[in-house]
């Protein structure tokens, strides 16, 4: 039984918990971008990857100057100059193409393709500095726990192994969010952020400046990209075409959640993760503890081959929007 | 304070503004009055920076404003409500006022983390002034209700509200008193007279009532069809030919019009 529960948790729960929050902080970003800009940015996947890039360039610099992060990956360290180039190269995006666009009041779905094209040159961008192989940044320590230690202390048959990154990743998603949070509820420029989501018109009413507020949400979604990149690189690895694969969870994590909603980017982040891992897991082993010797499962009882995860995401995505079109907080209908 | 020259605001080929002049006199209360469809709302949509001219100027105490985005002419001091109200429907009431004062100490994040004190002080004030601008409007206990939730009528006084958070120096009313009950239009007609004549704003008001228009307004300009009809006392447009034909009609020269 314990067995059974200590199986669940290291295959299914903290994995989906380390993978929830690399989604949450990534539909975040998103779900700020539609609230404020108002168009689906579809370059944000990109984003990620280009804020990782950056990390990971820095982090080789640092680690050739001998400087490490000790236990933790020095990626940490350079993580801060990542979301400031990133930062800056967004607003010089905004400044070059989406302007133009916005001084014209252009309708969101032009927008949306204008993304695109950016997601496109940004994603040349990427594979060119970086180029197209897999990426492994992570160094210091690998476990918090390890599967031996954890048998040892318990006696228990099966493991429970935490890896670093995954507490890493746990642990800087909270701090982010709650820092996201007292920011948009508590400052006077988070709650123009607010209110300039709530009512455009009303917002320029009271004197709060566009611009301003729009770059704002620029630097905090760069931000966002490149720890959600970061996140996800450090507990798997890197590699340019990943990131533009994980556009479809995360659009699907903001919509469901409700697009234009962060509470609902954090729920919407952990459902389709959740989702995702239960549905391609092999529940074999879990089930052949809780059943008697004679019961135990022949096939591997997983619903579908890790190869469709992607599927897991869109079936949610439908799931929902037929039930709730506003998504599960409310957000803007889409 | 604000003069409008031949001004046009053109929908595709329909001319809903169509070379329209006209004058606020500084610290006047002038009435925008005229059928439905006339171009008024069109009219202060382009003069607050809603939407931009076909053609035409606007100015402000002789300086130049066609054209400037809503926040800019904000901080100019020139403020707009809504015909159909506006709210920021996820804040309470308070918090909906307390976001007018854009210009604050709490505007920057260095601010936020360290001058506390100055921005918790800033903000009690705030609260406070807010606290006042709703007992005036006498719905204090709506201050902690969503926005989102409270009525039309309720809404309409919270769009005045907003311009009383500020010094404004002038205020144009697009039906503040349209949905609103008897006796509370007397009250935001008091309350318009104390700001214009305490506070010397100045204020541009359309209705479609005649009675409150009468008791508030000096001068009076008609507006049909996108261009000025008329403009004098009440009394001089009450009676002038072309206003009866194109909005007060025939046999209701001195009676109540109807709201839209
Ligand atoms: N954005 C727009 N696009 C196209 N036509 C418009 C637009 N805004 C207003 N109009 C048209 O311009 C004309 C004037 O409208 P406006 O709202 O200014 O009238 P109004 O004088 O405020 O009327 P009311 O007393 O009913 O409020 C109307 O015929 C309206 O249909
Ligand atoms: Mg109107």
């Amino acid at each position: 039984m314990l067995n059974a529960l200590v199986a669940f948790l290291n295959f299914v729960f903290v994995p989906g918990l380390a993978y929830g929050a690399q989604l949450a902080l990534g539909a975040l970003g998103v779900t700020l971008i539609y609230g404020i800009l108002r168009f689906s940015n579809f370059a944000h996947g990109d984003t990620m990857a280009f804020g990782t890039m950056v990390t990971i360039l820095a982090t080789w610099g640092l680690q050739s100057l001998g400087i490490s992060g000790g236990v933790l990956p020095t990626a940490l360290i350079a993580l801060p100059f990542g979301i400031l180039v990133t930062a800056l190269f967004v607003l010089g995006t905004d400044r070059l193409v989406y302007r133009f666009y916005r001084k014209q009041k252009a309708a969101p779905t032009i927008l949306v393709i204008v993304s695109l094209g950016v997601m496109f040159v940004m994603n040349g961008l990427v594979r060119f500095i970086i180029g197209v192989e897999e990426q492994a940044f992570a160094d210091g320590g690998r476990f918090l726990i390890t599967a031996g230690d954890f048998k040892a202390w318990t006696g228990l048959k099966e493991g429970l192994a935490i890896r670093t990154t995954q507490g890493i990743t746990v642990v800087t998603a909270v701090i982010v969010v709650v820092a996201l949070f007292w920011f948009l509820g508590k400052t006077r420029t988070g709650k123009s952020m607010r209110a300039f989501s709530d009512n455009e018109d009303l917002a320029l009413l009271s004197g709060i400046n566009p611009e301003r507020v729009v770059q704002v949400t620029w630097i905090i979604a760069a931000a966002l990209a490149t720890i959600a990149g970061v996140l996800y690189g450090l507990d798997k690895s890197f590699k340019a075409f990943t990131y533009f694969q994980l556009l479809l969870p995360i659009f699907a994590a903001a919509i469901v959640g409700g697009l234009g909603s962060p509470l609902g980017a954090i729920a919407g982040g952990f459902v389709i993760a959740f989702s995702e891992v239960t549905v391609t897991y092999a529940w074999k082993k879990v089930v052949t503890y809780l059943v008697p010797a004679d019961m135990a499962p022949d096939g591997l009882l997983q619903l579908m081959s890790t190869d469709y995860k992607f599927a897991v995401s869109f079936a949610i995505l439908i799931i929902v929007l037929l039930f709730m079109p506003t998504g599960l907080f409310k957000g803007k209908s889409v | 304070m604000i003069a409008v020259d031949n001004l046009h605001k053109h929908f595709g080929g329909f001319h809903a503004v169509d070379g329209a002049s006209l004058e606020i006199g500084t610290g006047s209360i002038t009435g925008l009055i005229g059928p439905n469809g006339a171009g008024k709302t069109t009219l202060f949509n382009v003069i607050a920076g809603r939407l931009q001219p076909t053609s035409g100027r606007v100015t402000m105490a002789g300086e130049d404003i066609t054209g400037l985005a809503p926040h800019q002419l904000f901080h100019k001091g020139l403020l707009r409500t809504f015909q159909i109200a506006h709210e920021f429907g996820s804040m309470t009431v308070r918090e909906n006022l307390m976001m007018v004062p854009a210009a604050q100490s709490g505007e920057t994040l260095w601010n936020a983390w360290f001058r506390r004190g100055a921005v918790a002080a800033e903000e009690r004030r705030l609260r406070d002034k807010a606290d006042e601008v709703l007992e005036f409007l006498t719905i204090s206990h709506l201050a902690d209700q969503r926005a989102a939730n409270i009525s039309g009528g309720q809404k309409k006084l919270l769009e005045l509200g907003r311009t009383m958070m500020v010094d404004a120096k002038i205020v144009f009313l697009d039906e503040v008193g349209a949905g609103v009950n008897r006796t509370l239009l007397n009250t935001i007609g008091d309350a318009i007279i104390r700001l214009n004549q305490e506070r010397g704003y100045t204020f541009c008001v359309i209705e479609h009532d005649m009675d409150f228009i009468a008791r508030l307004c000096n001068p009076v300009i008609c507006m049909a069809e996108g261009k000025v009809l008329a403009q004098g006392t009440v009394d001089e447009v009450k009676n002038d030919e072309r206003v009866i034909e194109a909005y007060l009609g025939t046999g209701l020269k001195n009676k109540v019009v109807g709201h839209a």
